[in-house]
């Protein structure tokens, strides 16, 4: 059941990143994206991370793309208009290089990771939320007492650039 | 492959009685609703209007589907089809009942179990607030759009208490699975969280059947659709089983976050006193008693339709009342009858508070959210957290 | 058939980066370029996790963790950045807010 699972999802997740990068309006982007961190949580579970799959949901899917698409509908954002000043050069050999470099990146994977890693599900039990907590609270608490900082500032600074007025 | 067949059937069971209480649910709202207001409510469509849902479904599948010009037509069609799906979803980890053997089969009364159910559960309803703003979105009207925005700012902000409530139980049951929180609860009701030693959680039940008002946008937090502001926020433009799919999804949540106030802070299926004390005999005598009633009520009738209707309806109570002393069906139906009163409890109270409430005004809503539920459960988790820190010692 | 190479999961990774990358690079709303960066930092934690599996460590899952945290953090900025750029310039395309360009 893993290889179909992950063929179907990785499809999924390959399917709206596309369509991320295709379409105009922001709003259809933002599905796209969404569509994206939920076949990335169905991966996530197959990995053996519960917890991150959840949070994958709640965090991304249910906050930060709400706080997207609301300010989309907030600043009712129309289509995007097409670019006057693109240079040629740029048009003509972006995605070809990108190509290139995501064969590139391919080529190094598949000659670096040997064949004899696989993952199968349930391969992998560490994920759930109590061995997470036990690690995040030992080893990472520092970093942890950081990130809280950089929420608190990035709070702080949100508030300070949404006033009313700036003066 | 019984596996399978078991689930299938346990999915068929738990979607037909969960569609029909929908239904049912709405018929008691207006009736409750009514007699809060000194009305009558349904009352033509069969006797005390049972049959009322029923007309009520064939008035919506036979209406007219509209779709209005200059709407983003995949989307328009999307938001109500996300919204019943992800509001019937959330059902699937919801535990009603222990582990029970019937005809030599053992099963878990409930779909499933797992471990990150609470967080399985929050992340479906967070992706909830989706349907609203699409819908509102794609509707291509400003009221639809406003509500949409609102109601966006509202879940959002309400789905933070919610989460911070639903914490206090789970340290307490140290656990993140539903059934796994429900089962730590047996005993009496000194064992439900509510009242649970070293940290009982009436302040964070408080906050998450606030915050689950608006979370379920309902009165007194029903500013995405009110009606007297914006015709009816983001469903205006709605008709048929679009509409449809929209009300059943309100009454799906409404279920659910019953359901899971019940196993998170109300015991889930655990009776109120031990069983050795006999309180498996409390669900006979209630039906005994409603039996009773009604058929006294039958017999001085005060309107005449009583004599026939109300007789009839006490012959079903006490069948009810006999079918929990059958050997066989009692271990499933005790539980289920005790978890049924506690959601059935909290419904009431849903409705109960809409007939009762006015409507928030926007800012009041906010600030409520921001400078009251928030720190309140914010407080509650910390004061939570200390006591079984320091009662675990 | 029933254990799916870890270099899968890796080339998805790269992928979704790709993609990303094309995306902040293309397009010209402000808001899609926003998103576009989410998608890499998604793809990255999908590479994060795959290696805690094969690691059998729980360390890749707490990096995709702070990976998360991060991109909240910067999601409420720059949403509230873009707010005032809008209110300022009543426009969402890159190419029209380039005061500090010359």
């Amino acid at each position: 059941m893993d290889v179909p699972l992950f063929l179907l999802f990785a499809a999924i997740a390959v399917a709206c990143g596309v369509n991320l990068v295709v379409q105009t309006h922001p709003v259809s982007s933002a599905l796209s994206l969404i569509g994206v961190m939920g076949a990335l949580a169905v991966l996530y579970l197959l990995l053996g991370a519960e917890f991150l799959a959840a949070a994958q949901l709640v965090v991304y899917a249910g906050a930060i793309m709400v706080l997207f698409i609301f300010v989309i509908m907030l600043l009712n954002a129309g289509g995007e208009k097409k670019s006057r000043n693109r240079p040629r050069l740029a048009a003509a050999l972006g995605i070809p290089l990108l190509m290139l470099f995501l064969g590139i990146i391919s080529f190094l994977i598949q000659r670096r990771v040997p064949s004899s890693m696989t993952v199968t599900f349930g391969g992998f039990t560490g994920g759930g939320p109590g061995d997470l907590g036990r690690t995040l609270f030992t080893g990472y608490l520092l970093p942890f007492e950081a990130a809280s900082v950089l929420v608190l500032i990035a709070i702080l600074g949100a508030v300070v650039l949404g006033r009313k007025e700036i003066d | 492959m019984n596996f399978f067949l078991l689930s299938l059937l346990k999915a068929g069971l738990v979607a037909a009685v969960l569609l029909t209480t929908l239904a049912y649910l709405q018929w008691v709202e207006r009736k409750v609703i009514a007699h809060i207001q000194l009305r009558m409510g349904p009352s033509r469509v069969g006797p005390h209007g049972l049959l009322q849902p029923l007309a009520d479904v064939v008035k919506l599948l036979t209406k007219e589907d509209l779709l209005p010009p200059h709407v983003n037509k995949f989307l328009y069609v999307l938001a109500p089809f996300l919204a019943v799906s992800l509001a019937l979803t959330s059902i699937a980890v919801i535990p009603f009942g222990p582990e029970i053997e019937i005809f030599g089969v053992r099963t878990e009364m409930g779909l499933t179990d797992l471990n990150i159910g609470i967080l399985f559960l929050l992340g479906i309803s967070s992706l909830g607030v989706y349907a609203v703003a699409l819908a509102g979105w794609s509707s291509n009207n400003k009221y639809s759009l406003l509500g949409a925005l609102r109601s966006s700012a509202q879940m959002v902000s309400y789905e933070l208490p919610l989460a911070l409530a639903v914490v206090g139980p789970l340290l307490l049951a140290n656990t993140l699975s539903l059934r796994g929180i429900a089962e730590q609860q047996a005993g009496s009701i000194l064992n439900w969280s509510i009242l649970q030693m070293p940290a009982p959680q009436l302040l964070g039940f408080l906050v998450f059947a606030i915050a689950g008002f608006a979370e379920t946008n309902r009165i007194p937090f029903d500013l995405p659709e009110a009606e007297n502001e914006l015709v009816a926020g983001f469903h205006t433009e709605y008709s048929s089983m679009k509409f449809a799919s929209f009300f059943m999804a309100e009454y799906a949540n409404i279920v659910t976050i019953c359901c899971l106030a019940t196993v998170l802070f109300l015991g889930g299926w655990h009776p109120v006193f031990p069983a050795s004390m006999g309180s498996g005999y409390v669900p006979v005598l209630v039906f005994l008693a409603a039996a009773g009633i009604a058929l006294y009520h039958g017999v001085n009738p005060a309107r005449p339709k009583d004599r026939i209707t109300l007789p009839a309806a006490g012959v079903v109570f006490a069948v009810v009342a006999g079918l929990f002393l059958v050997p066989v069906l009692k271990p499933v139906l005790v539980p289920l009858f005790w978890f049924g009163a506690k959601a059935g409890t909290m419904m009431f109270v849903f409705i109960w508070v809409r007939g009762t409430l006015p409507r928030f005004r926007y800012d009041q809503l906010m600030r409520f959210a921001w400078g009251w539920l928030f720190p309140v459960a914010m407080a509650n988790l910390l004061a939570t957290g200390l006591l079984v820190a320091l009662w675990a010692k | 058939m029933n254990a799916v190479p870890l270099s899968w999961y890796l080339i998805l990774s790269a992928i979704l980066f790709s993609l990303g990358v094309a995306g902040f690079l293309f397009r010209r709303n402000i808001i899609t370029v926003f998103m576009s960066i989410e998608l890499m930092l998604n793809a990255v934690n999908l590479a994060f996790i795959a290696f805690a599996y094969q690691l059998q460590q729980v360390d890749g899952h707490i990096f995709a963790l702070f990976v998360m945290v991060v991109a909240a953090a910067e999601a409420a900025v720059g949403l509230a950045i873009i707010l005032t750029v809008f209110k300022n310039r009543t426009t969402l395309h890159i190419d029209e807010v380039s005061s500090l360009r010359n």
